[in-house]
């Protein structure tokens, strides 16, 4: 077994580790936007089909990267612009009569300025 | 690796890095479109240190460069209209296409690999390693499973499980064609045995999803998703790229996540739903059946006075309401009881959709403030304090027969509907749920049956109340 091939699995195993602590943690309100994110992510095949896509001088490579370069350039994308879409819908509040709610307030402890400062931009 | 490559490398782990901590920025609404951002900057880092490489080797022809730019260009083009117009109620579907866009990609990486390597030194045998099999095989799978899967979710694919005799028989054979092609292609390069395993992967993507029902999707795409993440992974060990190996191990996780998430609260097996097990409908599509004697019927006006007097309302929405397009009534309802002063909260059942967390996205479009939007285990001790539980197009996830051995759903999870003081169920008829079993909430002597249409049940209430109370 290669060196190259060792790492290569170790950032595997890590990755996938990394992957279930962190997305272990979403909450099912945004999954359907988080699915529409992974998605968007693995368009990053994109870089592979260019990669790959190249290197080739016959008419079947060029077809096959050709087809690669599209799939890869729908999911990139459609993914992020989908995912984006899916996130400005979720608000804290509906309108003048949500506010004020007090666990509306503690749901989410740590806003920060950026979150404060968007509710001053509403009210 | 050294020199440039070796700088370029580099830009591909602070890409992956940005994929991780824009996924991390995902665990709460109020940073999750800055997660988005992120991980989209991640992408175009990538992508402009991939153009860089490719002017720096300075090997593409101009052929080379016009398909790969025209590819990639009609492919946004695509997806960006896709993204654009898709409506809320289609995002199962639309992810679908985009897991088998994905799984495709990355089966043509590794295939074209194959293919252009045959005419250099050394042949395709040096190459063929157990990835470029995997990325092959997994790929495929993907890519005719989730046009399957996508297509049953649009109907243009019948969504009933389609079921045909010999079909275990046929699946079990493609899979060995395709595993035992994938083991002779390690000690033999060969072409057509490749073009074989491809063949014979598309074929079985396509009768693995062909008997799944339409109420198990929410199972079936995540699953997908979880397949495309690990076919781009393998892509990444063909070409031995950093970034596609942590994006599609990340992909890999959450899709098996959620898959797991799915199958435990439809109280499933994964394996149940890939063989196919009891139910042959769907919840959306409940066939009426004699109205029972036990049952109480209830007329808009009563509803409406129970609501507008109660100071704690809990909805609970099921796919039901998304089949009616009543989200928006369903908003309505409840922003004119807020305004009267009652409480009012949505309780969501992790399957309530077509796909995870989807009843979620319905409701944020129509406009309701996600701190509304309570998860089972959150809101399920709240029942006993509240006076109206309104379900709207759910079934067995409201059923307390649940909660008891030896019935279908035993065990499943289900929202404490029954603990409510009052409960108004808002259904077309008596009509069974997804697993066929009648509900005993409806005969509980606190239950009162509405039936009618979700969207016009909506609209009616919500008048009535505004009679009451304006």
């Amino acid at each position: 077994m290669s060196t190259a091939l060792l790492t290569d699995l170790t950032i595997f195993i890590l990755a996938l580790l990394v992957g279930i602590e962190v997305i272990g943690k979403v909450p099912a309100t945004l999954h359907t936007p988080l699915m529409s994110a992974t998605n968007a992510i693995h368009g990053i095949v994109l870089v592979g089909a260019m990669l790959i896509g190249v290197s080739s001088h016959t008419v079947v490579g060029y077809i096959l990267g050709f087809v690669a370069a599209v799939f890869a350039g729908a999911n990139v994308v459609g993914g992020y612009v989908v995912t984006g879409r899916m996130l400005k819908m979720f608000r804290r509040e509906a309108g003048p009569t949500a506010t004020g709610r007090p666990e509306a307030e503690s749901l989410h402890g740590h806003k920060g300025l950026r979150g404060l400062l968007s509710r001053a931009g509403k009210a | 690796m050294s020199g440039f490559t070796g700088y370029i490398q580099l830009v591909y782990v602070l890409t992956a890095a940005l994929f991780v901590v824009g996924l991390h920025l995902m665990n709460s609404p109020v940073t999750a479109r800055r997660g988005n951002q992120v991980a989209l900057t991640g992408m175009v880092i990538a992508v402009i240190a991939t153009f860089i490489l490719l002017i720096h080797d300075g090997t593409v022809t101009a052929t080379g460069w016009a398909v790969l730019i025209c590819g990639a260009l009609i492919g946004s083009g695509v997806g960006l209209y896709a993204a654009r117009t898709v409506k809320m109620t289609a995002m199962p579907q639309l992810v679908s296409a985009f897991n088998s866009v994905g799984g495709g990609a990355a089966a043509l990486v590794a295939l074209y690999g194959y293919i252009n390597s045959e005419s250099h030194a050394g042949g395709v045998l040096g190459t063929t390693t157990v990835f470029t099999v995997l990325d092959v095989l997994i790929g495929s799978v993907t890519f005719s499973g989730s046009i399957v899967a996508a297509g049953k979710l649009q109907g243009f694919i019948p969504s009933q499980p389609l079921v045909f005799r010999g079909g275990r028989a046929i699946n079990f054979a493609l899979a060995i064609i395709a595993i035992g092609t994938g083991a002779f292609l390690f000690g033999t390069a060969s072409l057509p045995a490749m073009l074989i395993l491809v063949l014979a992967a598309l074929a079985f993507g396509v009768m693995m999803v062909l008997p799944i029902g339409g109420a198990d999707m929410p199972v079936v795409i995540s699953l997908l998703n979880a397949f495309t993440g690990t076919a781009v992974a393998m892509a990444g060990f063909v070409i031995g790229n950093w970034a596609l190996i942590v994006a599609g191990a990340l992909v890999g996780a959450s899709g098996s996540i959620l898959t797991k998430l799915m199958a435990d609260a439809m109280n499933r097996s994964l394996a149940n739903i890939i063989v196919g097990g009891f139910g042959t409908g769907d919840a959306a599509v409940a066939i009426g059946g004699p109205v029972d004697a036990h049952v109480r019927s209830i007329a808009a006006d009563d509803a409406a006075i129970q609501l507008a007097y109660a100071s704690k309302v809990i909805i609970v929405p099921g796919y039901g309401l998304a089949a009616a397009q009543a989200q928006h009534g369903v908003a309505e309802l409840a922003k004119t009881l807020e305004d009267h002063g009652v409480e009012v909260s949505y309780a969501i059942h992790p399957v309530a959709g077509r796909m995870p967390g989807h009843m979620n996205v319905l409701l944020a479009e129509a406009n309701v403030p996600y701190p509304q939007l309570k998860e089972m285990d959150e809101i399920n001790p709240e029942f006993a304090r509240t006076d109206v539980a309104l379900v709207i197009g759910a079934n067995d996830v409201t059923n307390p027969a649940a909660r008891r051995p030896g019935n279908e759903i035993s065990g499943m999870p289900i929202l404490d509907v029954d603990q409510a003081r009052s409960v108004i169920v808002v259904k077309r008829s008596m009509g069974h749920g997804y697993a066929g079993l009648d509900n005993e909430l409806y005969y509980d002597a606190k239950t009162s049956m509405y039936f009618a249409d979700a969207r016009k049940a909506m609209t009616d209430l919500t008048a009535a109340v505004k009679t009451l109370v304006g």
